[in-house]
C-alpha cells in the first residue's frame, strides 16, 4: 500500500491547475495534497484558494458554515475531495449505511455535503485509501450522492478520480475506468480486490511516483503547514 | 457541553436534536443517556477518534429516529426560518437517496425557468432552542462568536437562545466596531451563563484544544453501554 507522501503527491496532481480546491472534515491526506498543490502553483506564479473545514488558518470565509457551500453553487469552488463508506462503478458514493437506513447493519457518521457538492463542483475527487471488494462494490447500498444525472437537472459537478492505496480510477461520466496502479501492485491483485467491473484507461500504466522537487514541499512547507491543521497526522506521518 | 451534563444529570428525556450541521460527542452523550427520540443531522461522528458508537447502536436498536440530511440543507433550513419563509430552494441534492428518506424535501420546477430545471425546496427549520458556547458575552446579553456566523443564524432561527460564555466583558460588544460585526444582539439571546472551559472535552477554536486523552478514552469506552455509563459517571461527578 502507498504511503501518505505518496498519496499527498497523486491528489495534489489530480487538482493542479484548480484555482480554488476544498477540503472536508477529517481528511488530513487530501488537506495535505491541497497545501502541495497550492505551493507547487505558486511556484509557477499562480494563487490558489484554498478552504480546509477546521483550520481557521487555511480558509479565506468569514460568513459561517454555509459560504463554502453558497461558493460552491455559484460556480466559484473548482474542487473537491470526497470519501465513502462504499463507492461504486458507476460513480455513486454511500456514506450512510449498510441495510436499511433506519435499522442499519454498519452505520456510517452521514452523508456530509456530499448530496450537495458531488453535483455541484466540476472536478470531485474520490480518495479512499482502503481498496477492498467491501469498499469498492457492485452497486451502493445507498446512494448519498449519485455519479452521474438525473437527466435534464443543472449539473455542473461530478466525479472525476477515484484514488484509492493501491490505483488510479478516471471517471468517463458514466464509469470507472482503471488509469494507474501504484509502485508495488499488480493488475490482478488490484482486479481482485475491486468489487466493480470496470475497462483499463486507454493510457493505463504505472502511478508516478513523486519527483525530488516535490518531495522537498512534502517534506519542507507542506509538512510545516499541515501541523496547523493536522498536528497528529502531520507528526505521525510526515515528519522525518 | 456544561450544559449537555447539566441536561443529563437532570435527566432530560424525549429531546428533538438538531445539529447545525452536523454534531458528535454531545449527541453520543445525550443519546448514550436515553435522553434523545428523534436527530436531525448531515452527519454524526468523534471526528477522528471515529464513528459515534451511542448513535450506531441506538439506530440499530430502533431506538432513535434519525432523520438524515446534507449540510447545506440545514443551513438553508436555519436561513429560511431567520427569513421568516416557509422554505428555501437548494441546488445539488437532485439522484440522491436522501430524497426518499426527507419526503418533507420537496422536488418543484423552477417556477422562472422556461426549460425543464428541478429544484429542491427544504423547509425552514425554527428549532425551540438554540445552545451553544461561546467566547464572549456582556452584561446586556450580547454574545461575540467571532467566526463563528451560524451560530448567528442559528439563534435568528430560534425561538430561545441559550448560551454558556467563557468569559464576560465588561463593557458593550456592540460598542466595539472590530467585535460588533461577530457579535450576536442581546434581542435573541434569552440567558447566559458563564462556564470557564465549558467546550470540555472537545476544542474552542482558538481558544484552547481538545483533550485528546479525554476523547481517545470516550472513544474506546462507549462501545458498548457499560463502557459509557463508566466514564459518563467519572465526568458527571468528576
Amino acid at each position: 500500500m502507498a504511503d501518505a507522501l505518496f498519496l499527498t503527491h497523486i491528489l495534489a496532481q489530480l487538482v493542479a491547475g484548480a484555482g480554488s480546491v476544498a477540503v472536508g472534515t477529517n481528511s488530513p491526506i487530501p488537506a495535505a495534497a491541497t497545501l502541495l498543490a497550492r505551493e507547487q502553483a505558486a511556484a509557477k506564479g499562480k494563487k490558489t484558494v484554498i478552504s480546509i473545514l477546521g483550520s481557521p488558518r487555511h480558509s479565506p470565509f468569514t460568513d459561517g458554515g454555509r459560504e463554502l457551500f453558497d461558493f460552491a453553487a455559484q460556480g466559484r469552488l473548482d474542487a473537491f475531495f470526497l470519501g465513502g463508506g462504499q463507492i461504486d462503478g458507476a460513480g455513486n458514493i454511500n456514506l450512510l449505511s449498510i441495510g436499511d437506513p433506519a435499522r442499519p447493519k454498519l452505520r456510517f457518521p452521514g452523508s456530509f455535503g456530499s448530496a450537495y457538492l458531488y453535483s455541484l463542483v466540476p472536478n470531485i475527487i474520490l480518495f479512499r485509501e482502503e481498496h477492498s471488494p467491501r469498499v469498492l462494490v457492485p452497486k451502493v447500498d445507498f446512494v448519498s450522492a449519485a455519479g452521474s444525472g438525473p437527466d435534464q437537472t443543472f449539473r455542473p459537478g461530478g466525479p472525476r478520480w477515484l484514488v484509492t492505496g493501491r490505483a488510479v480510477f478516471r471517471f468517463d461520466g458514466q464509469a470507472f475506468r482503471l488509469h494507474s496502479i501504484h509502485p508495488g501492485e499488480s493488475l490482478e491483485e488490484v482486479t481482485a480486490l475491486t468489487g466493480f467491473s470496470f475497462q483499463l484507461d486507454q493510457d493505463f500504466g504505472a502511478t508516478p511516483s513523486p519527483d525530488s522537487e516535490t518531495q522537498a514541499l512534502l517534506q519542507g512547507p507542506v509538512t510545516r503547514e499541515l501541523a496547523f491543521a493536522y498536528p497528529r497526522f502531520a507528526a505521525r506521518h510526515f515528519t522525518h | 457541553m456544561a450544559v449537555t451534563f447539566e441536561l443529563i444529570r437532570r435527566h432530560a428525556r424525549h429531546l428533538s436534536l438538531v445539529a447545525a450541521p452536523v454534531s458528535g460527542l454531545q449527541s453520543d452523550l445525550l443519546i448514550g443517556a436515553g435522553a434523545v427520540r428523534q436527530l436531525e443531522a448531515a452527519a454524526i461522528s468523534l471526528g477522528e477518534y471515529g464513528f459515534a458508537h451511542r448513535f450506531t447502536a441506538a439506530l440499530k436498536a430502533g431506538s432513535l429516529i434519525m432523520r438524515d440530511a446534507t449540510c447545506p440543507a440545514l443551513h438553508a433550513g436555519f436561513q429560511a426560518a431567520e427569513k421568516g419563509v416557509p422554505f428555501m430552494p437548494l441546488r445539488g441534492i437532485l439522484g440522491s437517496d436522501l430524497l426518499s428518506l426527507r419526503p418533507d424535501w420537496k422536488v418543484v420546477q423552477n417556477p422562472l425557468a422556461d426549460v425543464p430545471d428541478p429544484i429542491v425546496l427544504v423547509p425552514a427549520i425554527r428549532p425551540d432552542i438554540a445552545l451553544f458556547h461561546a467566547p464572549l458575552a456582556d452584561h446586556h446579553g450580547n454574545v461575540w462568536v467571532g467566526l463563528r456566523r451560524e451560530l448567528m443564524t442559528l439563534a435568528h432561527a430560534a425561538r430561545r437562545t441559550l448560551v454558556t460564555v467563557e468569559a464576560i466583558f465588561d463593557g458593550n460588544l456592540l460598542e466595539d466596531p472590530l467585535r460588533a460585526p461577530g457579535t450576536l444582539p442581546h434581542p435573541y439571546v434569552e440567558a447566559v451563563a458563564l462556564a470557564p472551559n465549558g467546550a470540555w472535552p472537545l476544542a474552542l477554536a482558538e481558544h484552547y484544544p481538545a483533550d485528546a486523552d479525554a476523547l481517545s478514552r470516550y472513544a474506546e469506552a462507549s462501545r458498548t453501554q457499560d463502557g459509557f455509563e463508566a466514564i459518563l459517571k467519572e465526568w458527571l461527578h468528576g
